[in-house]
């Protein structure tokens, strides 16, 4: 064990604060109820279906749609550049920032820059990056990372917000939704007109026509890629669609699926810099395609469906082990179970080791992934591929093998040997039937809360041959 | 070697090509069709439910609708197109209809550079035409123009939208189809469903967070 918190300790300590609990829980059900309402009348399998072939076409499409893209994000106006890694983007946006002499960057929300960790770096060069959204402002302040992809202060309430904004921005310390949104729209109102930049992410990149969509309510968006003179996007390389009309399922998907809306507030579909004689709109749009692992999860074909996913964040909505430990508990950008299965491809197996194990397979996230991710049967591959040794399936996964152990291995083995040896498998079974009386009342972590489970006196087999015997 | 052709070099050399998708078939989001009135019924409670006000409107006269709907709120500014058909119509009429009562008439006729503050604290509203409307989402098509800038649509607190009801399609899938967009993107398009929102305070909705906290649709019949 590292002198880092686990997800174990981290799990332990959500789970005894009745407040983030409560927090989480209430937000959880309210979601669960929404997108249910929102998908009445829809044949929504036939939907899902259709979401995840056209994410699954263009993932099959990839290396072509992301020289298409590029091509005609060039021919709108719109530069492109390419980043290996975190580092990397953080490195390409930084060196923009300071070709303009930016001082003040604002900032759309975008799960990618949390991945690359982009404000350190930019603060790193003296650049100030302030978050516009209002939950990651709210995150911002409070020097936390979001616990949700969608909701990132989910984790707060009210009273939390009011004492927090008071104590950092000098707000009255008033429980009221409404004025404290006031508050923070004002200040924001004079960052976004002071901005030298304005930086987002992207939900859909369209190939066919060079378009970047981005799904928003609050207008911050819409204000970080229109108000300062450069806005610079930045997305992960398995955003990319071939065309506009496979935007139309995934937008009905997204919307319904994060938070039950039929449609966000704004759909902004920008494809090309203020053309000339146009009165706003930034003058330089630049599009930064990140890769960051993406490349060496799309080599696999069952790895590769975690790149279907579009961030509508249900499987956390849906999530019991979620609901109950909240975002922070992972430890990681991607929290919940989409998060389980997509750091350990970004961060390697031997950083998140936990996170595969922490899901009780219950199955509820694949259910609802408006792309069917197969997110549990990804989740056991994951778990065989941190303890390795199947031969016909050898492990890729960065840190694979990580949690193997040599005993247990040995273990397994044996068991086997000994399953394959009828006489053996006799001659044992009979053995621990007698001697069940010795089997120990405690069985570490599993007998906590529950009762260990204790051998019959008789095999299945003995008792199915005994009741057909007395039958016939 | 570049970070281009190493990312792309390496999506090249996939031993085999990844398996494709079943052929999509996009019909499970055209099915529902509904007439003109029911998709005019259909989008007028779609955007009622998230805020927005429609207000219906004879094509001859929406100006005097329109000002009484202002001068009620004692509106001092509204922002409004010059080129455009919608902006044509108001200012011919505009003296006529106010009775010089205000509101005062701007335009957006200077780069947002020349007047950033300006537009940010001094304009009450501003109201933009629409290329249509969505019924199933209660959504409003917008591509901003030399004429009628990104900004309009966002930065007054009040956004005024004039849709015209033969306009309204039922879905965007088909709407997109019919007016070919695959043929060119605007540098900026919009689908504007209600007025600015967030939810992110303990899932409590406000409005006007850094849009508009009002949206009006003038349903032009």
């Amino acid at each position: 064990m590292t002198a880092e918190p686990t997800f174990h300790t981290r799990a332990r300590a959500s789970l005894a604060d009745p407040q983030i609990r409560a927090n989480f829980r209430n937000a959880m059900d309210g979601l669960m109820g929404k997108r249910t309402a929102a998908f009445e009348g829809w044949e929504l399998e036939e939907l899902r279906t259709l979401g995840a072939a056209v994410r699954q076409r263009a993932l099959s499409q990839l290396p072509d749609l992301l020289e298409q893209l590029e091509a005609n994000c060039e021919r709108n106006g719109i530069r492109v550049h390419w980043a290996r890694d975190g580092e990397e983007a953080c490195k390409v946006i930084t060196e923009l920032c300071q070709q303009h002499q930016a001082r003040h960057v604002i900032k759309g929300k975008s799960m990618v820059s949390e991945e690359m960790e982009l404000n350190h770096h930019l603060a790193g060069a003296g650049i100030e990056a302030l978050e516009s959204d209002l939950g990651e402002y709210i995150v911002q302040l409070a020097e936390e990372t979001p616990s949700h992809i969608i909701m990132p202060a989910i984790h707060k309430n009210t009273g939390e917000i009011s004492d927090l904004m008071h104590a950092k921005t000098g707000t009255e310390p008033r429980r009221d939704v409404p004025y404290l949104t006031s508050a923070a729209r004002q200040q924001l109102r004079t960052k976004f007109m002071q901005a030298d930049v304005g930086i987002s992410g992207v939900n859909f990149a369209v190939a066919a026509t060079g378009t970047l969509c981005l799904v928003e309510n609050e207008g911050n968006g819409r204000l970080t890629t229109t108000v300062p003179p450069v806005h610079i996007a930045v997305t992960g390389i398995e955003k990319v669609v071939g065309g506009l009309e496979d935007v139309a399922p995934l937008l009905a998907l997204l919307t319904r699926s994060a938070t039950g809306q039929h449609i966000t507030t704004y759909f902004n579909m920008i494809s090309g810099p203020r053309p000339e004689g146009h009165l706003d709109g930034p003058r330089e749009v630049h599009l930064v395609l990140v890769d960051n692992g993406r490349s060496e999860i799309w080599q696999d074909d069952e790895l590769l469906e975690t790149l279907r996913c579009i961030r509508c964040g249900a499987c956390m909505n849906h999530c019991p082990v979620y609901t109950r430990v909240g975002g922070h508990a992972y430890g990681t950008t991607y929290p919940g179970p989409i998060g389980k299965i997509l750091m350990p491809h970004l961060q390697g197996l031997a950083q998140t080791q936990d996170l595969p194990s922490a899901s009780s397979l219950c199955g509820a996230c694949g259910e609802v992934c408006p792309v069917k991710i197969p997110i549990p049967q990804l989740l056991v591959r994951l778990r065989r591929e941190a303890v390795d040794g199947d031969k016909l399936n050898p492990s890729v996964v960065r840190g694979h093998g990580v949690k193997r152990r040599r005993l247990e291995a040995l273990v397994w083995r044996l068991w086997a040997w000994g399953h394959a040896r009828p006489a053996l498998y006799r001659f044992g079974l009979a053995l621990a039937q007698r001697l069940r009386f010795l089997q120990p009342r405690r069985l570490g972590a599993w007998t906590r809360h529950r009762t260990a489970p204790v051998l019959a006196s008789d095999s299945l087999h003995a008792r199915m041959a005994r009741r057909d015997g007395g039958s016939s | 070697m570049s970070a281009r052709e190493q990312i792309l070099g390496r999506l090249r050399q996939r031993k085999a090509a990844v398996p494709a998708s079943e052929q999509p078939d996009f019909s499970v989001l055209t099915r529902r069709q509904w007439s003109a009135g029911e998709r005019l019924d259909l989008f007028r409670q779609q955007i009622e439910s998230v805020h927005g006000e429609v207000m219906r409107v004879p094509r001859e006269d929406w100006l005097t609708p329109l000002v009484g709907w202002l001068q009620q709120r004692e509106i001092s500014t509204l922002l409004a197109p010059r080129q455009h058909e919608v902006g044509q119509t108001l200012r011919a009429g505009w003296t006529a209809a106010t009775g010089n009562k205000g509101p005062e008439l701007r335009a957006y006729d200077r780069p947002i550079e020349a007047w950033k503050p300006e537009l940010f604290s001094e304009v009450d509203a501003a109201l933009t035409s629409t290329l249509g409307g969505i019924a199933e989402t209660g959504s409003l098509v917008l591509w901003p123009d030399a004429d009628q800038p990104r900004l309009m649509s966002l930065v007054p607190p009040i956004h005024i939208a004039v849709l015209d009801a033969d306009r309204i399609y039922s879905n965007w899938l088909e709407l997109l189809r019919e007016q070919d967009w695959a043929a060119g993107m605007p540098a900026n398009a919009l689908l504007i469903s209600g007025p600015s929102k967030t939810a992110d305070i303990e899932q409590t909705l406000a409005y006007g967070v850094h849009g508009p906290a009002e949206l009006l649709v003038l349903v032009r019949q």
